[in-house]
């Protein structure tokens, strides 16, 4: 029996729909992620889920039970049960530990228990000794953080997150998607979480379902999702290093495309007029010294930013004539290179790298 | 240099500023703190017409009755207690009390409409924040409050600083009496109308001295608010 359950689901505001038809079920102990681009409909969908709005159409079952809308009690009740983290988190003016100890304050927990829970919820997101603080004179990563502990602090049986790491530095990202996977591990938490990172949603998804334009494109595990991709998947997939131009055969049997602004980029494929090209961010050599390889394409640029996604590191490459490349390299090169946002890099790419339409 | 200063007197009109306008202040607290925060918390989303309109017109009366010219004020209030008006009987005219009454008509408005802003500023998120950490609606409700308390000490402090530089009201309804409703401002017009420059002088400094006083100690503690 899945704990949640959403069916037919429909929201509109205004009459803009902004969630269509959508139905899935989450089991107990999942860890389930939405992905999609932004605009999607993945906040709205973990709101209604929250019980924070209705649905225009369609219901959502907790196990196996209809929510009733109009029981204030059963709400609160229900909510209860329930942890959410939003993705632009909101703190109270007063200490962290105050913030932390609201949940179970208004659940009319005891003053020792309070005490006891708030002291474990600050460890699990790494931040004792934080208590005394204001929490509105903490960083972005810390008040993420605290935010999750507000969450946490009552062991919800259902813990909603909403791109919980999105606009998070590398070290806040390791450290929040270490605690999402360690609730779902040992407390066995069941966790529906929303996320535009690909990786992401790879390294901690039990189950996976890719939201588009309010509707559910495919639903399933990460293979059964990003495998044999959808047309919209694929273009949301491949949103990286995605350029256009025109392409025009060489006489060493290569194609030169001219991708504007000056710039062009060597292909081994044979192709002349216009032309969508790929260059997956995994094949792009990065160095901070001028390269001498035998990749064909080679660049100068500056890097404008940098997402942690555990293992490896993306990084924005911005090149002259403003165009910018995602490369994506190991923890350990990026932790040797002591790359920086800002740090001129030199970037390189074979021509057989490039994949086009 | 000194001589025409009375100092005695000079004690006497501060105290009475002081307990005109600060009673005026609480009192106007009282009534407008609780009328802002009910305000400020109902938001229509144009879901009727109708009450959205009267919403929105109330509001814009608050504003306007926020910008109130004292004399006007003051005016109004004579008429109500001078012995023909329908509150004569009460004898109230030209006493520190019908003071009080004039500036408090003043400063509801005003606490009303900045602790309406600050409640409504933060209404939404906080709520909603609260409500999702498990809060019924009335103690969702009491966090906003409590959210908004800053927004609402700022009420308090504005309306004092209108309320102790008011001279136009209350040089009307308290009549300037020496010893009995002279306050610092209707004192400093008369001491300058008599040629007293340094007496009104002395007054204004007090005046200023005293609000910059009182603004110093609210200040702190909003500052101190903010972090804490």
């Amino acid at each position: 029996m899945p704990t949640v359950e959403v069916q037919n689901l429909y929201k509109e505001y205004s009459g803009r729909q902004v969630l269509r038809d959508v139905n899935f079920g989450v089991k107990n102990g999942e860890l389930f992620v939405f992905v999609g681009p932004n605009g999607a409909g993945k906040t709205t969908l973990l709101r209604i889920i929250d019980l924070l709005e209705e649905p225009t159409s369609g219901r959502v079952l907790f196990d196996g039970q209809i929510v009733d809308y109009s029981s204030k009690k059963d709400m609160v009740a229900l909510r209860r049960k329930i942890g959410m983290v939003f993705q632009q988190a909101i703190l109270f003016n007063m200490s962290v530990f105050d913030n932390v100890a609201y949940p179970l304050k208004v659940r009319g927990e005891s003053e020792r228990n309070i005490k006891q829970k708030v002291k474990e919820a600050l460890g699990l997101v790494q931040l004792n000794g934080f208590e005394c603080k204001n929490a509105l004179a903490l960083s972005g990563g810390e008040v993420q953080r605290v935010a999750i502990a507000q969450a946490l602090v009552t062991e919800p049986d259902l813990l909603l997150l909403d791109e919980p790491t999105a606009n998070l530095d590398p070290k806040n990202v390791s450290i929040v998607e270490e605690v999402i996977s360690n609730i779902n591990r040992e407390r066995q938490t069941t966790i529906i979480m929303t996320t535009h990172n690909m990786f992401q949603a790879e390294n901690l998804a039990h189950r996976l379902a890719f939201l588009n334009d309010g509707k559910i494109e495919s639903i399933g595990t990460f293979q059964d999702v990003f495998g044999k991709p959808s047309k919209p998947v694929k273009s949301f997939a491949r949103l990286e290093n995605v350029f256009y131009g025109i392409s025009k055969i060489t006489t060493e049997g290569t194609s030169i495309v001219d991708i504007g602004n000056g710039l062009q980029i060597e292909a081994a494929f044979r192709k002349t007029g216009n032309v969508r090209l790929h260059v997956p961010p995994e094949d792009i050599i990065l160095s901070t010294q001028p390269l001498i390889s035998s990749a064909r394409n080679t660049f100068e640029g500056r890097i404008t930013q940098i997402s942690d996604m555990g293992h490896v590191v993306k990084l924005k490459v911005k090149i002259a004539g403003n165009k910018s490349f995602m490369a994506q390299i190991t923890k350990r090169s990026f932790n040797e290179m002591q790359l920086n946002i800002g740090s001129k890099v030199y970037m390189a790419f074979k021509a057989s790298s490039v994949q086009t339409n | 240099m000194f001589e025409d200063i009375y100092w005695e007197e000079i004690l006497n009109i501060t105290l009475l500023s002081l307990r005109v306008s600060g009673t005026a202040v609480l009192v106007g607290a009282l009534i407008g703190i609780p009328i802002g925060a009910v305000l400020g918390f109902r938001q229509f989303k144009g879901k009727r017409t109708l009450m959205r309109f009267v919403d929105i017109t109330l509001k814009s009366l608050i504003n306007t009755f926020m910008g109130l010219p004292p004399v006007v004020v003051g005016l109004v209030v004579y008429l109500l207690l001078t012995a023909a008006g329908p509150f004569g009987w009460l004898g109230l005219l030209y006493t520190p009390t019908a003071m009080i009454i004039t500036q408090l008509i003043m400063v509801v408005p005003i606490i009303i409409g900045v602790t309406m802003s600050a409640v409504g500023s933060v209404e939404k998120s906080i709520r909603e924040r609260a409500l999702s950490l498990g809060a019924t609606e009335t103690q969702a409700a009491w966090l906003v409050l409590r959210e908004a308390r800053m927004g609402v000490l700022t009420s308090i402090i504005v309306a004092f600083g209108a309320a102790i530089s008011e001279v136009g009201g209350i040089m009307i309804t308290g009549g300037n009496i020496r010893w009995w409703t002279r306050t610092l401002t209707t004192a400093v017009v008369v001491e300058t109308e008599l040629g007293n420059f340094t007496m009104a002088l002395t007054l204004g400094t007090v005046l200023l001295s005293m609000a910059f006083a009182i603004n110093l100690v609210l200040t702190i503690v909003q500052v101190k608010g903010a972090r804490r």
